[in-house]
Order: C-alpha cells, then sequence, then structure tokens
C-alpha cells in the first residue's frame, strides 16, 4: 500500500530522516515508535506531501507521490485522512461543521446525505449530541476523537495518526486505542500510527517499525519487538536512555 | 572588518529571500483569486471582519482629525487673513493624505493583528495542514478572501472617514471659531476637484491590497508557538504602518 524507500531530509545542518525504508500494507495498523524528535512526525508529513523529501521517494498504490504536484497531489490525498498530534480542529467552527467539511468541500452530496453521514460518524467515535460544541469547549480526548471522525468522514483507505494519545490519562489512551481498533475494523482502513505509548500501542498494531536517528533500526510484530535483541529497541522499550550510559554520565 | 561584511551579507541576502517569498506569495494569491472554486461566503465574511469591525474606531478618528485639522488650520490661516480658506485646507487634507493614511494605519491595528494572529494560530496548530491534506488550498480558502475584503473595504472606510473628518472639520469652524457655514462649504467646492478623490481612491486601494497582503503573509509563515504568533503580529503591525507611509510618500512624489 505504501512504500517508503531511501528517503533522506534535512533542515539546515540538522539531518533529520537518513535513509529510511519501509513498507506498509494494506489492511493493517502499523505503528511507528521512536524517541521524540527522532522524525516521526516529519516522516508523516511526507506521506501526505507536506513536505518534499531531499532524496528517496514514496509509492502509494503504485504511485511516487513525492513527484507529484497540484490536483494530481490532491487526488491521492483524498485517499488517505490525517489525524493530527493537537487535532488540527478549526477552531471558527462547530464539531459537526468540522466534521462535515470534507464532504462540503469535496464533494456534491445532498445537504441532507451530509447530515446522515456526519451523525453516523460522531456517533461511531462517541460523541452523539456534541455536534454544536466548538472544539474550545472539548476535552483533549474528545478533541481526538473529532479529529478521528472527520478523518473517517470520507472513507479513506488510509489514515495517519500522528501520537493520537500525545497528553492523555491512561485510561483515555486505552479508549482512544480501543476507538482506532474497532474503526479500523469496521472501516478497513490501513493505518500508520506514530505514538511512544509503550506497551498499550502493542495491542492495537499488527506491526511495529522502530525509528532511530532517522532510520528504521527494526520492523516486525509486536510480539518480536517486544523480544528483540536489538540494543537500541530493547533499551527504547524498558525506557532507558542510550543504554544507560546518560545516566551514568549525569551521576 | 570581515565580521562586518559578514554581517551586512547576511543582512542583504535575507531581505533578497524575504522579497522573494513575499512576492511568490502574491503571485500564488493572484493565481487563486482567478481561478474557481470562488469563496463569496468567505469573502462576505471577512468583508464584514474588517469593515463592520473597524467602523466605530475609523468613525472616531476621522472626527478627532477633521476637527484637529480645523482648529490648526485656523490658527495658521489667521495669520495671513485666508480663514476663508479653512473649507478647502480641512477637505484637501482629508481626502488626499490623512484619510487614506489614518485609515489604513488604524485599520491595521484593529483588523490587521487580528488577522496576522488568527492564520498564525492556523499555521501551529496546523490547521493549515489539515486543509492541505484535505487538498483544499489554504491560500484560496483563507488568505485570498482577506486580500480581497481588504481591497473592498479600505476605499469605502477611507469614505467614511472623509466625509465624518470633514463635517468635524465643519462643527469645530462653524460652531466654534465663528467662521460662515456658507463659505466653509462654498470654498470647499470650488477648490477640491476630482482629481484629489481619485488619488485618495488609489491611495485607499492599494493600502488594503499592501496592509492585507503584509498581514496574511506574516502569519502564513509564523513561527512555532505563542512567541512565533505574537513576533508575526508586532512584525506585521510594524511592517505594514511603515510601508503605509513610505508608499504613501512615493505615490505622491512619483506616480500621482
Amino acid at each position: 500500500m505504501i512504500e517508503i524507500k531511501e528517503l533522506y531530509k534535512s533542515f539546515g545542518k540538522q539531518d533529520v530522516l537518513k535513509g529510511v525504508n519501509l513498507t506498509i500494507n494494506e489492511g493493517e495498523v502499523t505503528a511507528i515508535i521512536g524517541r521524540s524528535g527522532g522524525g516521526k512526525s516529519v516522516l508523516l508529513k511526507h506521506i501526505v506531501g507536506l513536505l518534499k523529501p531531499d532524496r528517496g521517494s514514496i509509492f502509494i498504490k503504485g504511485q511516487d507521490i513525492t513527484e507529484l504536484k497540484g490536483s494530481k497531489l490532491d487526488e491521492i490525498r483524498a485517499e488517505i485522512g490525517v489525524v493530527f498530534q493537537g487535532g488540527a480542529l478549526f477552531d471558527s467552527m462547530t464539531v459537526y461543521e468540522n466534521v462535515a467539511f470534507p464532504l462540503r468541500e469535496k464533494t456534491k452530496l445532498d445537504k441532507n446525505i451530509i447530515n446522515e453521514k456526519v451523525l453516523i460518524a460522531l456517533a461511531d467515535v462517541g460523541l452523539k449530541g456534541m455536534e454544536y460544541k466548538y472544539p474550545a469547549e472539548l476535552s483533549g480526548g474528545m478533541r481526538k476523537r473529532v479529529a478521528l471522525a472527520r478523518a473517517l468522514i470520507g472513507k479513506p483507505k488510509i489514515i495517519l495518526f500522528d501520537e493520537p494519545t500525545t497528553g492523555l490519562d491512561p485510561i483515555l489512551v486505552r479508549s482512544i486505542h480501543k476507538l482506532i481498533r474497532d474503526t479500523q475494523k469496521q472501516y478497513g482502513f490501513t493505518g500508520l500510527i506514530i505514538s511512544h505509548e509503550i506497551p498499550e500501542i502493542f495491542e492495537i498494531s499488527d506491526r511495529v517499525a522502530m525509528l532511530h536517528e532517522g532510520k528504521i533500526v527494526e520492523v516486525g510484530t509486536p510480539e518480536e519487538i517486544q523480544k528483540s535483541e536489538n540494543i537500541i529497541v530493547k533499551n527504547f522499550i524498558m525506557g532507558i536512555e542510550n543504554g544507560g550510559k546518560n545516566e551514568e554520565r549525569k551521576s | 572588518m570581515n565580521l562586518i561584511f559578514r554581517y551586512i551579507g547576511i543582512r542583504v541576502i535575507n531581505l533578497w529571500l524575504f522579497l522573494g517569498r513575499i512576492f511568490i506569495f502574491l503571485s500564488e494569491v493572484i493565481f487563486h483569486i482567478f481561478t474557481p472554486p470562488f469563496r463569496f461566503k468567505n469573502l462576505l465574511r471577512q468583508i464584514k471582519f474588517f469593515g463592520n469591525k473597524s467602523m466605530i474606531v475609523v468613525i472616531f478618528t476621522g472626527a478627532f482629525s477633521g476637527m484637529v485639522l480645523a482648529l490648526q488650520g485656523f490658527y495658521a490661516l489667521n495669520k495671513f487673513g485666508a480663514e476663508a480658506l479653512l473649507g478647502p485646507v480641512v477637505a484637501l487634507s482629508l481626502i488626499r493624505e490623512l484619510g487614506p493614511v489614518l485609515c489604513a494605519l488604524m485599520v491595521t491595528g484593529r483588523a490587521g493583528s487580528a488577522i496576522t494572529a488568527e492564520i498564525g494560530i492556523m499555521r501551529i496548530t496546523e490547521q493549515i495542514d489539515a486543509l492541505t491534506v484535505m487538498a483544499v488550498n489554504p491560500i484560496k480558502y483563507v488568505i485570498v478572501p482577506n486580500i480581497l475584503a481588504g481591497i473592498v473595504t479600505f476605499p469605502l472606510l477611507t469614505a467614511i472617514f472623509d466625509v465624518v473628518g470633514i463635517y468635524g472639520g465643519y462643527l469645530v469652524s462653524v460652531h466654534a471659531l465663528g467662521l460662515s457655514e456658507g463659505t466653509y462649504f462654498a470654498q470647499m467646492e470650488l477648490y477640491v476637484d476630482m482629481e484629489d478623490i481619485r488619488i485618495g481612491l488609489y491611495k485607499s486601494l492599494s493600502f488594503g491590497l499592501l496592509v492585507t497582503w503584509i498581514c496574511t503573509y506574516m502569519g502564513y509563515n509564523a513561527g512555532y508557538g505563542a512567541r512565533g504568533v505574537s513576533r508575526a503580529t508586532t512584525n506585521a503591525v510594524v511592517l505594514s504602518s511603515v510601508v503605509i507611509l513610505l508608499w504613501d510618500y512615493m505615490l505622491g512624489a512619483f506616480l500621482l
């Protein structure tokens, strides 16, 4: 479904991605884990064409999207939904208008049909009755749900999640994860989740990839990753920085 | 010595980069103004935002500018006995110069800063990115309505400013300074030409474009976090104000 090949990106003197190779299979949920500032969000922005790589390519359905521009790129984007880190809800619009926005802007559907779809999408994420609230009136968890509903409304084939649970309490983390899993089963999208919720992320993903210093160091099923002998992966899962060396230096 | 050259060099290069970016931004805006889909609803909302909400501030500053002009103009004209020309002095200063400039400065402070902050917040909370990935062009959706609204509302607000200012001047000169009512308006009619009004119109049209162009650009390219937005807003207001005065002089000296 998505094939990332030898992706390089640097900002000024800072090399963020140093040759990322990753294949994301259709119908699966793939999680990318790794330290903050390790380039995970940058990788995600490349997949929707918000950033252009210095080198390398990303194939979505056989098309290299790094080469596409304008309406061709928009065609591919129409099949991708994105749930941004903070939700990126339009704060001047109500929840209802936010969720209806992609349909109103990009389709010529009748008002009643849009209304029906919005209400279904909101019910699917457990937000019945919240239609006329503004994003500022919602809690963090609710905002993420609205963002998910907005991403789901166009029935995209791929949904990208940029740290969907950052800043939520452990109970909400589980409930958002369950929501992602349930909607994935229901809608059948291909999911890519960027996260550092260890170990919760293992419960909802089919495959896990570890991004470290601009490269994918290991890919496998959650079980394989948890049993990995790779020292970087092991330390990350256990929460040890640089194999404990940093701590020693500090003390 | 080397350091000085390096410092100047960096400044010059950055200035060129900035000018390049802001003109590319404008060319994108112009492209999107003339290509469908047209978003009349957004345009009307922004016209209301610029026009309606700036009205009070424009009326207030307009009235006092006219009154002060009459007061000071009377003092100066009185020295060589030409009080009769107070009407044209007030009207010409307002229509040719003070109306467009003061009105543009007030609207920059009132609405320009607000659009920079709004667009800046949309940028840092990834709302601009969200529009892009939904295949809705953010320049078309967010920027174009603001710039068109500026071009539409600035001349209208300036007209209001001029009218209110002239009436303010009338109140002071007739009711406080004892000038005759007929003299004030008859002399004005005699000395104010259509040409003067046209100059005021051109000025306010170009200020409308300049202010919204600078303010939207600054917001669209705001840096990270609250500090990024606050810096963008400050830069937008300062740069707009300086450009208004600079452009006003250029227009007066070379073009009109």
